[in-house]
């Protein structure tokens, strides 16, 4: 059984069809990574997994329960953390605070505690700003508590929209090491990316996407070396 | 001239405190709801009003029953505040979920406009069921707490006048403050008010946290409303009579003291409640005096006004109001 997987999604974004007929799914303990240009439905199959968008047809299982109908904070309890594209941090709350919103479902503080421990272990540099607001943060300390505040929800899946997006090459490296290590720690993640090159070079299998279909999927290393692929997205 | 204002000092500022404090806490209801849906829910005046209803008519059943007389006075007030707190919170969370959710996406004037038709339906309903009960909308509650206490100032300061208050000031002063500072405690140390300031911020990301959006939005309307409806019975005890009318023009102010002190800001709102307040009562004073009986107190609302247009010109985004810097 996969940990998440879509059945022929179709769906709609601001009046058009961004998704016709997706079909993707994920392992546990995989990076899977989904790439394509703007506007292909990156984001839209995100959004959908996570039920801010509704799909018109088709179905989402995680862990082999459909979770097609429910709603965000449902979906989000049941264990798939979203790292939303632009990171969207709580700009006036504190760091902690944003860190203790990422556990909200969570009732027991002492796993908390644990899980805030373990986000420091990956992002020491988010332990010196605690007390700081969010808003307050450069771009790439903003990336690394958003991933934080998405890990403090123990999720079995974590989603990463465009983790890259507009950090500066040396922090993508940073950024792009620690989701390899968060993997080997046993986390399963489905990453959105653009820059196709860096994503499918951590990732397991890939997909890509164009204008809301599955044009190819195969393991990493093959589509890394299909010559399409290095045409349309490495070059 | 100056001499003459000191002299009422003490007086103002007691009036004024008091007065000030029900401003603040009206003001709350409005700031949180805006704070979480930029919404600027008129109906909240009237909530208050309904709390001034509800509050008065428990007071005379429980006179009528012949409680008052064996029950301590404050023992009464307790329970009169929390049975209308509750009742007041559940009728703003109803408002909130039958008139403004279903139009959650609408643009935001069609909600507004909705308000406003929520609030002249609270008017009438509570004019209609009070006339229907006593003959007569205007309503006198039993009169409580209403020793005088006198406050020596004089001896403070020679040049001040003595100064009283009646024992119900005491009552709306520290209960104001009570609900206040627990309010503050909740919104800012609590982990359901700080999904509150989630939510309010980043609507779509509370959700992807595991947030129930609804229920926050929800909770927030209890607690404005809860907290407008007590305020409403502190209303009824310090200044006696009430009619169905009483929440609009208070309502207007209220939501100015929250503009005041920056909208959508916990503490600005009580601040801003605070200072209408001893303006209004300054005003109402010392008009006559400051311009030579030209303008009579009647004009405080004028002169109060007069200092919102000032303090926003200069302050746009009100005294606490924040203009956050926030990188991308």
């Amino acid at each position: 059984m996969h940990i998440l997987e879509l059945r022929d999604i179709h769906a709609f974004y601001g009046g058009i069809q961004a998704l016709k007929g997706v079909n993707l799914y994920v392992d546990k303990g995989e990076i899977v990574t989904l790439i394509g240009s703007n506007g292909a439905g990156k984001s839209t199959t995100l959004k959908t997994i996570s039920g801010q968008v509704k799909p018109k047809q088709g179905n989402i299982f995680l862990n082999g329960k459909d979770i097609t109908s429910a709603l965000p904070h449902e979906t989000a309890v049941s264990g798939v953390a979203q790292v939303p594209e632009g990171r969207r941090i709580f700009p006036r709350l504190t760091v902690k605070e944003n860190l203790e919103m990422g556990a909200f479902s969570v009732k027991n503080k002492k796993v908390v505690a644990e899980r805030m421990e373990k986000v420091f272990h990956y992002f020491p540099r988010i332990k010196e700003r605690l007390s700081q607001r969010g808003g307050t943060m450069s771009g790439g300390e903003q990336q690394m508590l958003a991933m934080g505040r998405a890990l403090m929800s123990g999720p079995n899946v974590l989603m990463l929209d465009e983790p890259s997006m507009g950090l500066a090459p040396i922090i993508v490296e940073q950024i792009f090491s620690i989701i390899k290590e968060l993997n080997e720690s046993g986390m399963t993640i489905l990453l959105v990316e653009q820059n196709a090159y860096q994503a499918l070079q951590i990732a397991n299998r890939g997909y890509v996407i164009q204008t809301g279909e599955i044009l190819m999927s195969g393991q990493s290393s093959v589509l890394l070396r299909d010559d399409q692929i290095k045409e349309a997205y490495l070059a | 001239m100056l001499a003459e204002i000191l002299h009422t000092l003490p007086q103002v500022l007691i009036d004024g405190l008091a007065l000030g404090a029900i401003y603040a806490i009206v003001a709350l209801g409005y700031t949180m709801v805006y704070g979480i849906l930029e919404l600027i829910n008129f109906a909240h005046g009237e909530i208050f009003m309904t709390g001034a209803f509800i509050g008065t008519a428990i007071l005379i059943t429980l006179t009528g029953l012949g409680w008052i007389a064996v029950m301590p006075a404050l023992l009464a007030l307790l329970l009169v505040l929390v049975i209308t707190s509750v009742l007041t919170g559940f009728i703003g969370m109803g408002i909130e979920r039958i008139a403004y959710r279903p139009l959650r996406k609408a643009p935001k004037l069609i909600t507004l406009i909705t308000a406003i038709g929520v609030s002249f339906l609270l008017q009438d309903l509570v004019r209609f069921i009070t006339e229907v009960k006593r003959g007569n909308y205007i309503l006198t509650g039993p009169s409580m707490f209403t020793d005088r206490v006198e406050v020596k100032t004089s001896s403070v300061l020679s040049v001040f006048n003595d100064a009283s208050f009646k024992e119900s000031f005491i009552i709306v002063f520290v209960v104001a403050a009570i609900m206040m500072i627990t309010l503050d405690f909740f919104i800012n140390k609590t982990k359901w008010g700080t999904a509150m300031r989630a939510v309010a911020q980043d609507r779509d990301t509370s959700a992807l946290m595991g947030v129930n959006v609804n229920k926050v939005i929800g909770l927030v309307f209890f607690l404005g409303s809860a907290l407008g409806g007590a305020t409403g019975v502190l209303f009824a005890i310090q200044y006696g009579t009430i009619d169905p009318y009483i929440g609009f023009i208070l309502g207007l102010k209220a939501f100015t003291a929250a503009v005041l002190g920056g909208i959508g800001n916990i503490r600005g709102a009580m601040f801003g409640g605070i200072l209408l307040g001893v303006l209004e009562m300054f005003a109402s004073a010392n008009l006559t005096l400051m311009t030579n009986g030209v303008f009579g107190a009647e004009y405080k609302d004028v002169f109060a006004f007069a200092i919102l247009i000032l303090v926003l010109l200069f302050k746009p985004e009100g005294i606490f109001g924040k203009v956050v810097m926030e990188k991308v």
